[in-house]
């Protein structure tokens, strides 16, 4: 079980309040993420439910459990850093136990469980080895695996992909994933990283300031954004945002439209532009069009096979069911 | 930009290295010599450097005046119990001011390491009357209790700049997985400070074996360690330079073997913190 609630929690270092008053609840078995830029206070966040920080104020509940005063040691929950953060002293094989060592288990049963979970992340063979002669993903397999030997409540993890490089990234996006589908144990997860967010999360959830932003699915978030920041922040490449006449056009303060719902032709269309950088990505083109009678340069995602060039006239089309409106105060309209 | 070494420069900076080395060498290897020389030969005029009748005489007549092996065992005694004493106590310290550091942190350092530039003749009275009290006058205890309370503040800070070199994550890994403070400290920071506790303790050993002011003053026989040793062949019956070298030889032995042997450790403890 692993059901998490944080009541009203609230921290701050010294004068500086970095997570407002915050409600939230993350259901069990559920897959979590906490995104947003660097210093929303997704880490802290994350440092309070795993009990490295002491709230300011409010309560955090396991369980129904209050776990508010409860020491890291004791909440059952296992924890993934950025770092790694293995016992460069120790053998795979007894970072992977350490934990169990820790809950005084016996022998026999430590001993199964490191195998066991060793299998799973196909550390068998690196278990005499010591960290220092692994690999950037091999490191983190074993974070992971000190993690699962316990059977924790919930997963923590902090931007655990971070130090990886882009390959090894994915793969181990999928590893995490795949994890969950089998494990079904409540997992949280910070990162920086839309992309990250969309492809694992169950929910997401947006802090910007350590306020929440919005809470929800990643379609959800994708479709409906409630503000001119999620809209922004989720979706990759971002959201064009156009503000004026073109915006007032449709009883809007601002007008956003996703690159991909953009339409490009060069017979016509009902905004027109030049072509400044075209972005080839082989499936995609990313056109930054700069368009007529507007201050922004508009993105727009195209099929790989739409050939136009820097400095062509083309006319671009959004799709009218997915313009998101905004008012003055950056509020979703409708 | 790298400066280019030439060999002629290389050359002239190994020679300077090695004049440097030998002026600073210089005393301990007149007194090595010294010992192996008659008494007439060590106060002769002009000096004899290498050429005279080299003779063991002194060393045995040493050994049979005092017993050695007694001050060489209070030495060991000594240096080690105040050193391992104050490690124990240093870590604790260390750890709460590298991981838990409040804003007074680095005055409390700065307070302690200022207790060093105290003249130690300041408190001897107090502690001589203290010492008097507790019965500790002529104790190994005594001795190892002052001598560590003296180095703690080297002990403390040293250990102290290891370990803000080992990243806090590694800590809050272990404190995630069931380690209460003692464990984390235990299996945890200890081993992985281990070449910097090492340090700490080889450096301390040699400052403690060294220690001459407190350990003249506070023993007379019983716990008298090699420093009293040394001080007995100084004056009684006249300077005997030969008879002083030997003594003086026999107790900067040991400690001279055990510098000589962990010099890697010995230069990174004196440096700690330069690099990085």
């Amino acid at each position: 079980m692993g059901r998490i609630t944080l009541d009203k929690v609230t921290k701050s270092f010294g004068a500086v309040e970095v997570i407002p008053p915050l409600d939230l609840t993350i259901e069990d078995g559920e897959f979590t993420v906490f995104v947003g830029p660097s210093g929303c206070g997704k880490s802290t966040l994350l440092r309070l439910i795993a009990g490295l920080e002491d709230v300011s104020s409010g309560q955090i509940r396991i369980d129904s459990k209050d776990a508010t005063d409860v020491p890291p040691a004791r909440r059952g929950l296992a924890m993934v850093f950025q770092s790694y953060a293995l016992y460069p002293h120790m053998s795979v094989r007894k970072n992977i136990a350490f934990p169990l060592r820790m809950a005084r288990m016996d022998r026999a049963e430590i001993d199964r469980r490191v195998e066991a979970a060793a299998s799973v992340l196909n550390l068998t063979d690196y278990l005499d080895r010591r960290p220092g002669q692994l690999s950037g993903g091999q490191r983190q397999r074993v974070a992971i695996g000190r993690a699962i030997v316990r059977e924790p409540a919930a997963f923590l993890f902090d931007e655990p992909l971070s130090n990886l490089d882009a390959a090894l990234r994915v793969g181990m996006r999928l590893e995490i994933s795949e994890l969950h589908e089998r494990l079904t144990t409540t997992m949280i997860y910070v990162t920086h990283d839309q992309v990250e967010a969309m492809t694992m999360a169950d929910r997401i959830v947006v802090l910007r300031a350590g306020h929440i932003e919005q809470v929800g699915s990643p379609l959800e978030l994708y479709r409906t954004p409630r503000n001119l920041f999620v809209a922004g922040f989720i979706g990759s490449p971002r959201m064009n945002f156009i503000e004026g006449e073109l915006a007032r056009r449709v009883g809007a303060h601002t007008l956003g439209i996703r690159p991909e719902h953009i339409a490009v032709s060069d017979s016509g269309g009902e905004w027109s532009g030049t072509v400044g950088v075209s972005e080839h990505l082989g499936s995609d083109t990313m056109f930054h069009v700069h368009g007529t009678g507007l201050a922004e340069t508009i993105t727009v995602r195209a099929d790989g096979e739409v050939g136009f060039k820097h400095g062509d006239r083309i006319h671009m089309t959004p799709r009218p069911d997915a313009m998101h409106r905004f008012d003055a105060a950056g509020l979703r309209i409708g | 930009m790298a400066r280019a070494v030439t060999p002629k420069r290389k050359a002239i900076t190994t020679a300077l290295a090695w004049a440097a080395g030998l002026v600073i060498f210089f005393p301990i290897l007149w007194t090595i010599l010294t010992s192996f020389k008659t008494e007439a030969q060590a106060i002769s005029d002009p000096p004899v450097f290498l050429f005279f009748d080299w003779t063991l005489e002194n060393y045995g007549i040493v050994q049979e005046r005092s017993d050695y092996m007694r001050f060489l065992w209070n030495s060991v005694v000594i240096s080690l119990g105040s050193t391992l004493l104050g490690v124990a106590i240093a870590v604790p310290a260390a750890w709460s001011m590298a991981f838990v550091p409040s804003k007074r942190t680095k005055d409390i350092l700065l307070w302690m390491l200022s207790t060093k530039m105290l003249p130690a003749v300041g408190v001897l009275y107090p502690i001589y009357l203290l010492f008097i009290r507790f019965g500790l006058l002529d104790s190994r205890a005594g001795l190892v209790v002052v001598i560590m309370l003296i180095n703690l503040p080297i002990i403390v800070w040293m250990l102290y700049t290891y370990f803000r070199e080992i990243p806090g994550e590694i800590l809050e890994a272990a404190r995630m997985d069931g380690a209460t403070l003692k464990e984390e400290i235990l299996y945890v920071l200890t081993p992985m400070a281990v070449p910097g506790i090492a340090s700490t303790v080889l450096l301390n050993v040699i400052l403690a074996w060294n220690e001459a002011f407190w350990t003249l003053n506070l023993t007379a026989a019983k716990a008298a360690p090699l420093t009293a040793f040394i001080a007995s062949y100084s004056s009684p019956e006249g300077l005997f330079y030969a008879k002083l070298s030997a003594a003086s030889t026999m107790a900067i032995a040991p400690i001279l073997v055990l510098g000589w042997f962990s010099q890697k450790q010995l230069v990174r403890g004196l440096t700690f913190g330069a690099v990085k």
